[in-house]
């Protein structure tokens, strides 16, 4: 079999497996299922745009947001269903991607940063004040009869699209244009790539998948309350996980999601009333000891294995 | 070295994952009774949980266990009380009441706290037969709710209701000459707030009031002082603030600074609790809040005194008393029954009447009925003084200056 085969029919027989996994697992190991298809998702995408452009994003909190936010209130306040949301809200959330992406990825990634840092925080106060001020609420209900395995199903699905978008992005001019820009921006103009367009697009497919993530997972919660889709901690979250796997390949910050919340359950339940303490101890015995994610980790034994 | 040093972090942390995943599987005693309880111990809620939710578990689960345990037909067990913390986020309390239910395989939940929080758990509750006493949730869906989950109980009032205790209270106030019809109206900008103010504009105006000030203000807003300045420039007669706890307590602190002249206000969440009364003293006196108890009766006292002895904080006036009320519910059910048979007790629970410290509680289409809507701070105590069916209300007091 040629190399360059390997990686996708490898990703295709995981895929398999992993959409077995309903049959199997019990209430409890579905719930932290549903947690990491839908972490992976969000920090893939995420690293397609931020891995090649070392442009770090905090928006994830923003999208996934406007994504639960979107189907909450056409369900409880217009009646409109949950699938029409599915497809609209994307789009709304890539349209306010593309907005943002034009407004702040000409200026050099540190505006960047602190721009999306403020971002979930000024979407959700605007959404409130539109709410409170214009339509009105009795409340976000999003009451669907889906089970945890439907919604595990549908992240899997999303998480297929990223990975062949993904994949596709690698063979072929854009994601090659990112790599250079990634390098050296300078180098990108003088190449004549035009580079804020091609950053701008990828920002926007960040997006589109975040506020995806948002509509699957809205039902999971079933009572929308801004102040918990709109998260900061989310984009934090979302950062860690994929800088944790690797941001530099496309598998890299699935190896991240995966035991990071095997870690954070490990915890929780060892130390329910310190939490957030054992958690940074151990976040910061990864940074130390594996600066490189866990892609580099296994790249390099692997490349050691082979010679 | 390094990488030695690194296999020995990859191993600890294996291991400590390990090591918490098997110990929930371990230690299963046939001769106790497993009771699990999510809330927050941290993020956004948790200062709510700790001064309603958590110290009821403990007071109960130490009152049953001292009385020697639950009795059913095989015996008394003592009570086995499993937590965790949510965090304050959905998708780990979701986890954490599946971990309850398949992987420590407790034989009853307490409810959770936050109208979210129920909802989102009311499926997994559902779904493994559990009874869901929820008392921290309010909401205008409760019948849909309840049709949709068979063991969800809902027994601290809807949305409308709330609001509809405050109009009665200024009307009243307003028939008795206390207050002129200009009521200036504030809310936060979040889901509770900005759902109460919906619910109460309508209301108000039918009941023949004028609002002279509607205005938000978004949530964990640092400085209220414009709203206040506002509202205090609009002139109004009563004032009405949907508040959260933060906020209840900086807008009183505004009220004083800007001295406030009406002869009626009112703050939503968390009015109720002592340490609100304990920040501002006698200046609070007539301040009217979402809530209530009636202090005088005698098991409302011996609970009070209970709970300052055992958690060493007071209950609050308003949901510590029904959340220690929704327990009794559930043990006098497993009582009833005699068995840990989840399905006979949440039917016990339709069918029949409970003696509580609230007096006599019987749901009907899995809801309670009875329940305070507004209390008021007179002479250092949050009483009761317009409620839904239950008894003890005292007559309200125009507020008098905030000395």
């Amino acid at each position: 079999m040629e190399a360059r085969w390997v990686g996708p029919v490898v990703g295709a027989v995981l895929f398999i497996v992993a959409a077995l996994v309903p049959y199997v697992a019990d209430g409890y190991w579905m719930s932290i299922a549903v947690t990491i298809a839908m972490y992976t998702a969000l920090a893939t995408s995420w690293a397609l745009f931020s891995g090649p452009t070392h442009y770090i994003s905090l928006a994830s909190g923003a999208f996934f947001g406007i994504g639960g936010y979107l189907v909450a209130t056409a369900m409880s306040d217009y009646q409109l269903s949950f699938w029409l949301m599915l497809f609209i809200a994307p789009i709304v959330s890539a349209v306010v991607a593309a907005l943002i992406g034009f407004a702040t990825l000409r200026l050099s990634g540190v505006y960047f940063v602190i721009f999306t840092l403020g971002l979930a925080e000024m979407i959700r106060n605007l959404v409130s004040w539109v709410q409170n001020n214009f339509l009105g609420s009795r409340g976000l209900y999003v009451l669907t009869d889906f089970t945890e395995d439907h919604i595990y199903w549908m992240l899997l699905a999303v998480c297929l699209a990223i990975f062949l978008f993904g994949w596709w992005l690698s063979r072929n001019r854009l994601g090659f244009a990112l790599k250079i820009i990634g390098n050296d921006e300078e180098v990108a103009k003088h190449v004549g790539i035009n580079t804020a367009l091609s950053k701008v697009i990828l920002f926007t497919t960040t997006g589109f998948f975040g506020a995806l993530v948002g509509v699957i997972i809205a039902p999971r919660y079933s009572y929308i309350e801004p102040n918990q889709v709109f998260s900061p901690e989310l984009s934090f979250l979302v950062v860690i996980m994929a800088l944790l796997g690797g941001a530099h390949r496309l598998w890299g910050p699935l190896v991240g999601v995966i035991p990071f919340t095997l870690i954070w359950e490990a915890i929780t339940i060892s130390f329910p009333n310190s939490t957030t303490l054992f958690l940074g101890i151990a976040f910061l015995l990864i940074v130390y000891f594996i600066p490189n994610g866990f892609a580099g980790l296994i790249e390099k034994y692997w490349s050691r294995m082979r010679a | 070295m390094i990488r030695r040093t690194l296999l020995k972090v990859c191993a600890s942390t294996a291991m400590a994952a390990a090591v918490g995943l098997t110990m929930t599987l371990g230690a299963h005693a046939a001769d106790t009774v497993k009771i699990g309880a999510v809330a927050p111990k941290t993020g956004p809620l948790a200062g709510g949980a700790v001064v309603t939710q958590w110290p009821n578990v403990e007071l109960w689960v130490k009152q049953v266990n001292a009385r020697g345990g639950l009795k059913l037909k095989d015996g008394q067990k003592k009570i086995e009380l499993i937590e965790y913390d949510d965090k304050t986020n959905p998708a780990e309390h979701i986890k954490a009441v599946q971990r309850l239910a398949t992987q420590d395989k407790v034989d009853f939940i307490v409810a959770p706290f936050g109208t979210g929080f129920n909802i989102a758990a009311a499926p997994i509750y559902a779904k493994y037969g559990y009874p869901q006493i929820a008392v921290s949730a309010i909401s205008d869906k409760i019948e849909e709710l309840t049709q949709r989950y068979p063991n969800l109980f809902f027994t601290l009032g809807t949305t409308t209701s709330f609001a509809e205790g405050v109009r009665d209270i200024l009307v009243k106030m307003k028939n008795d000459g206390k207050i002129g019809n200009k009521i200036a109206m504030v809310n936060v900008a979040d889901a509770f707030g900005i759902e109460l103010a919906d619910a109460a504009r309508p209301l108000f105006k039918e009941a023949g009031f004028e609002i002279v000030y509607d205005k938000s203000y978004p949530l964990g807003t640092p400085d209220l002082s414009p709203v206040m300045k506002g509202a205090k420039a609009s002139n109004p007669d009563a004032f009405v603030a949907w508040s959260y706890p933060p906020d209840t307590f900086a807008l009183a602190e505004q009220a004083i600074i800007e001295n406030l002249d009406v002869k009626a206000y009112y703050s939503a969440v968390a009015t109720c609790f002592p340490a609100f009364g304990g920040k501002f003293g006698s200046k609070i006196n007539g301040v009217l809040g979402a809530g209530g108890v009636n202090v005088s009766s005698d098991k409302m006292q011996a609970y009070r005194a209970a709970h300052k002895e055992i958690t060493g904080k007071d209950a609050d006036y308003w949901a510590s008393a029904n959340t220690y009320v929704s327990l009794q519910i559930l043990e006098q059910a497993i009582e009833g029954v005699g068995s840990l048979d989840k399905e006979a007790v949440t039917q016990y629970i339709k069918d029949n009447t409970f003696d509580t410290i609230m007096g006599d509680i019987k749901f009907e289409n899995q809801f309670s009925n009875k329940f305070w809507t507004v209390g008021q701070w007179q002479d250092g105590v949050f009483h009761g003084v317009s409620s839904v069916n239950v008894d003890g209300a005292l007559p309200v007091i125009a507020k008098g200056g905030w000395n």
